[in-house]
Order: C-alpha cells, then sequence, then structure tokens
C-alpha cells in the first residue's frame, strides 16, 4: 500500500548492478536444539536464475521462511534491493510446493487470490490476473475449476498467482516435484522461456539436479543441517536453452559437480578435482565458495 | 440423466415404506385393532385429508417457531464459532461449557422457558436454537481448525492479514463442515418445535398431536406425526438445495468425477 512500493515493475526501479536483489548474509536460525541454519551466505543479482540444491531435512524450506518474511532469523540479515525482507514490503512472492489452488475458486479467482490477499480489488485482481492467461497457456480455462485442469496447468496456474504479483523475487519451492517426468521437463522448458521473457529474478528450491542445471545461472549447493552454501556452481550453459542444452557436455559436466559437491560432505575449498574428468583444469576456481 | 439417478437412488426406501403401510394395512383389517389404540394407514390418511385445514393451521406455528428458532441458531452458531476461532480464550473458556449444555435435558428446560416467557412464540424459538445450535457450532468451529495449514502460510506470506485470510480460505474451507451440521440440526430443528409446543402452546403439530390424543383420535395423532415427518424431510432436502448453490464447484466436481 506504500506508494513507493520497490518492485511493483521490477527490472525498471532496479538499483544499481551491484546491489544484489537478495543478499542473505550469515544467518543462522535455529528451532530449539535443533540447528538448522548457520552461517548461510547467498546472493543473487537482479534478472538472475538462482537454485538452491540440498540434501532433504536440510533446511530448504527453512530458509524460504526467512526469505519470504514468514519467519526471522536468529543471526545475520535477509535483505531484498538492500531493504530486511519482511511481510510487509512485498518484496518476495512465494510459490509452494503444492499448488494449493482452492476448490471453491475458478482458475481466473485462483490466480487473482494472491492480489486480493494483498488488499487489490477483486475486480482490479481479475483484471491484471486475466492479462497473462494466454502467456500462461491457460486462455479459456479461466471459468474452469482447478479439478479440471492437468497437472501441469495447475502449476502454470500457481506461477501465475505469484507472478502477477510482480515482487521483486520469484520465490519457488519444488513447483514441478510433484508432476510426471515428462510434464515435468515440459514445464521446466516452458519455465526457461518465461524467464528469458519476463527476466524474473528467482530463487528455486529444488532436489532435481537435472532441473537445477536445466533452469539455473548459479546453482547453490547446501549442506546437510546446520546448513550452509558449501558451494555455489555457475552454469556454463548458453541462453535461451532448449532440449539441446541436455546433448551439451556441458550439462552433464555441471550435473556431475553439482553431485560431487552433495556426495562429500566434507568439501574443502581447494578440493582437488579428479583426473577421470574432462573438466578443463583451469575452471575449478569458479566453483569455490564465495 | 440426473433424473433417472435420482429415481434409482428412491425407489428401495420408498418400496420398503410401502411395504411396512401394507403390512399394517393388512394387520389392522385383518385382526379387527380398535382404531383408537392403531388406525390404518387408510384411516390416517383418510381422516388427515379431511382434518386439513385444521392440520395447516397448526403446522404454520410449527413451521414459524422452526425456522426462526433455526435463524437464531444459525446466528448464535457463528458468532460463537468465529469468536472460537479468533480467540484461544474464548476457546478454552467456552468450549468445555458449549458441550457440557448439551448435557441439559430439553425436557427440563422447555417447561422453565415456558414459565419464564409464557405461551408465545419465544420460548419455542429457545428450546429449536437450544437443540439445534451445538452441532452447527461444533462443525463449523471444526471447519475453521481444519483449514490447510499451508494455505494460510500461503496466505501470510502474500500479505493477508488475519481477517482476510479468515475471509478467504477459512469461511470456505469450513463451509463443507458447515452443511454437515446443518443436516443433522435441521433434523432436530422440527422435532424441538414440536416439543416445545407439547410443554404449552396455543397452536401448533405439539400441542395439535397432544389435544387428539386426549380426544382418542389416535388416527390424528399419526397424520400429525406424518405431517411433521414430512416437514422435517423438506428442510432436509432443503439443505442440499442450499449446498448446491453455495458451493457450485461440489457438484461439478462429482459430475467431472461420474463421467
Amino acid at each position: 500500500m506504500s506508494p513507493t512500493r520497490a518492485g511493483e515493475h521490477p527490472g525498471t526501479d532496479a538499483p544499481g548492478p551491484d546491489l544484489p536483489r537478495l543478499d542473505v548474509r550469515g544467518v543462522s536460525k535455529s528451532f530449539g536444539p535443533l540447528d538448522v541454519l548457520r552461517g548461510l551466505d547467498l546472493s543473487v543479482r537482479p534478472g538472475e536464475f538462482a537454485a538452491v540444491i540440498g540434501p532433504s531435512g536440510s533446511g530448504k524450506s527453512t530458509l524460504f521462511n526467512l526469505v519470504s518474511g514468514l519467519d526471522a532469523p536468529d543471526a545475520g540479515t535477509v535483505l531484498v534491493d538492500g531493504a530486511p525482507a519482511d511481510l510487509r514490503s512485498r518484496q518476495v512472492a512465494y510459490m509452494p510446493q503444492k499448488d494449493l489452488l482452492f476448490p471453491w475458486r475458478t482458475v481466473l479467482d485462483n490466480t487473482a487470490l494472491g492480489l486480493e490477499a494483498q488488499g487489490t480489488r477483486r475486480r482490479e485482481a481479475r483484471k491484471r490476473a486475466v492479462g497473462l492467461f494466454e502467456a500462461f497457456g491457460l486462455d479459456g480455462f479461466q471459468g474452469s475449476y482447478p479439478f479440471q485442469l492437468s497437472g501441469g496447468m495447475r502449476q502454470r496456474a500457481a506461477l501465475l498467482r505469484t507472478v502477477v504479483l510482480e515482487r521483486p523475487v520469484l520465490l519457488l519451492d519444488e513447483p514441478f516435484g510433484a508432476l510426471d517426468s515428462l510434464t515435468r521437463t515440459e514445464m521446466q522448458l516452458w519455465l526457461a522461456e518465461m524467464w528469458q521473457r519476463y527476466g524474473w529474478t528467482v530463487v528455486l528450491v529444488t532436489h532435481d539436479i537435472r532441473e537445477a542445471v536445466m533452469l539455473a545461472d548459479t546453482v547453490h549447493v547446501l549442506s546437510p543441517r546446520p546448513a550452509r552454501v558449501v558451494q555455489t556452481i555457475e552454469v556454463p550453459l548458453a541462453r535461451p536453452r532448449g532440449l539441446d542444452a541436455l546433448a551439451d557436455p556441458a550439462f552433464a559436466e555441471t550435473e556431475r559437480r553439482i553431485l560431487d559437491v552433495l556426495q562429500d560432505r566434507d568439501v574443502l575449498p581447494d578440493r582437488h578435482v579428479p583426473q577421470d574428468r574432462d573438466v578443463p583444469q583451469d575452471r575449478p576456481a569458479e566453483a569455490g565458495i564465495r | 440423466m440426473r433424473a433417472r439417478q435420482a429415481l434409482t437412488a428412491a425407489w428401495p426406501p420408498v418400496l420398503v415404506a410401502v411395504l411396512l403401510l401394507a403390512g399394517w394395512q393388512f394387520y389392522t383389517s385383518a385382526a379387527h385393532v380398535d382404531p383408537t389404540t392403531l388406525p390404518s394407514p387408510a384411516r390416517v390418511w383418510e381422516q388427515g385429508w379431511e382434518n386439513r385445514a385444521d392440520l395447516w393451521a397448526n403446522t404454520l406455528p410449527t413451521l414459524q417457531e422452526t425456522l426462526l428458532g433455526f435463524g437464531l441458531s444459525f446466528l448464535a452458531a457463528w458468532t460463537v464459532a468465529v469468536l472460537l476461532d479468533f480467540s484461544a480464550i474464548a476457546r478454552r473458556g467456552l468450549y468445555p461449557l458449549l458441550v457440557a449444555s448439551q448435557t441439559i435435558p430439553i425436557v427440563a428446560v422447555a417447561p422453565l422457558l415456558i414459565i419464564w416467557f409464557g405461551f408465545g412464540l419465544l420460548p419455542k424459538m429457545l428450546v429449536v436454537t437450544l437443540t439445534t445450535f451445538f452441532p452447527l457450532a461444533a462443525n463449523l468451529a471444526a471447519g475453521f481448525a481444519a483449514t490447510d495449514r499451508e494455505a494460510m502460510r500461503l496466505l501470510r506470506s502474500l500479505g493477508a492479514g488475519r481477517l482476510r485470510t479468515f475471509r478467504l480460505v477459512r469461511v470456505p474451507s469450513a463451509l463443507p463442515y458447515f452443511f454437515a451440521g446443518l443436516r443433522v440440526s435441521i433434523t432436530y430443528a422440527v422435532i424441538g418445535a414440536v416439543f416445545a409446543e407439547y410443554a404449552g402452546a396455543e397452536s401448533g403439530l405439539g400441542i395439535y398431536m397432544q389435544e387428539q390424543k386426549s380426544a382418542f383420535r389416535t388416527d390424528l395423532v399419526f397424520a400429525a406425526v406424518a405431517v411433521t415427518a414430512l416437514l422435517s424431510i423438506a428442510l432436509f432436502g432443503a439443505t442440499y438445495l442450499l449446498q448446491r448453490l453455495v458451493l457450485p464447484w461440489e457438484r461439478a466436481m462429482k459430475q467431472e468425477g461420474r463421467s
């Protein structure tokens, strides 16, 4: 409601290129005796597609709660465009793992829900949501109920509900986890295309290494609990990425690097790179801990 | 297509009812039962029809008491359930009392209400309210509480405050529960009204039954009972119509499931 809402037009009012869009600094969080995050650092540039990958139970959802402002860190800071993240500043739009489309609302009313939740009038909310239906491949389904949609369409509707808020950071929590692998691949290609087109700043949490490599510019690998980012890996694949990207040797190589980091719990910054891979030896520098 | 399905669902209970009535009819005529003890269904129908003006005149006040009492119950149930949902103190302080209130026998309360409020409409309304309030309020409160936690989190992360979250998620999630409670309590409503009239009234099906019983008109007692049952069934059916209007998606979902 504030007149100078950051991110009303993401991209146009972006602060200088030096300032990260999302900056997580030394964040720690524990629940009772359970240390979930300890000294986690993570930074995302405006327009960047970042993926966060980690073993299950490594505190990814806790990280999400902190970034979306649902919860506050015990130590450290979470900054969005230089300002502390909290619910009222509306900097982060969160898309949960479950699509959470409400059965009692039509598809259009579901996609307008996010706007309604932040106080936009219903008519205005519907007007803004309906404008995106074609781009999201949902045209003609405005009046349908969610149960009448396929799994992929449901996820697209959930993403539309998130994106229409036009907040500076999109937080996607395993958005395609529940889909069959064919639909998932389809959705990944579609998301890559949409990202290319709209220039969103995305943080994607996933279990799926292939998904992370396919979509992200940067993959942040978490350690087991208490989690921190053990390695940040740049994905050296060209944009736009299509199915061809899968055949690129760099794709498999990046997948392999992530897997190595995930499997080797005691990663050292100056870790020796095994010889059996065709990794150019002048490259590991960029994979170092930041 | 739908009519055929309705027919398929309806014929077994209708058949059972017809068989029971036929058996009853056969027994009363074959055994020459005194109609003041057990009138035959044909006699109940015939005498009921003959006295239809009287029956109708007594049905109207009963219906009025039922609807007004139920309306009051509806308002009270929403108020209390919302209060319970918003305030932990109210939940701890009120809920046990609500449960305890269910153990008070209406048999004892109804005459007291007559003493306090006279023979008019109000005490009957109150009896109806007392008998129907709890299933409504309890189901509604359970419905609010059963809201998906993830959905609540999503709404909160989007910036919705407590009231807006309540309106956008908690109320719609609770509605199916509410209708379940509505169906339980509406069947109590007519009985509550009739019972309250038993305790003292100027007109109504309850007092009519009592008068006819005293006059040994067992046939008319049965006729009044039949009217009471029809009223309950009609109100019960009305809850389905209402649900269809309020929750159109439920029906769409069921139809989808069939096709």
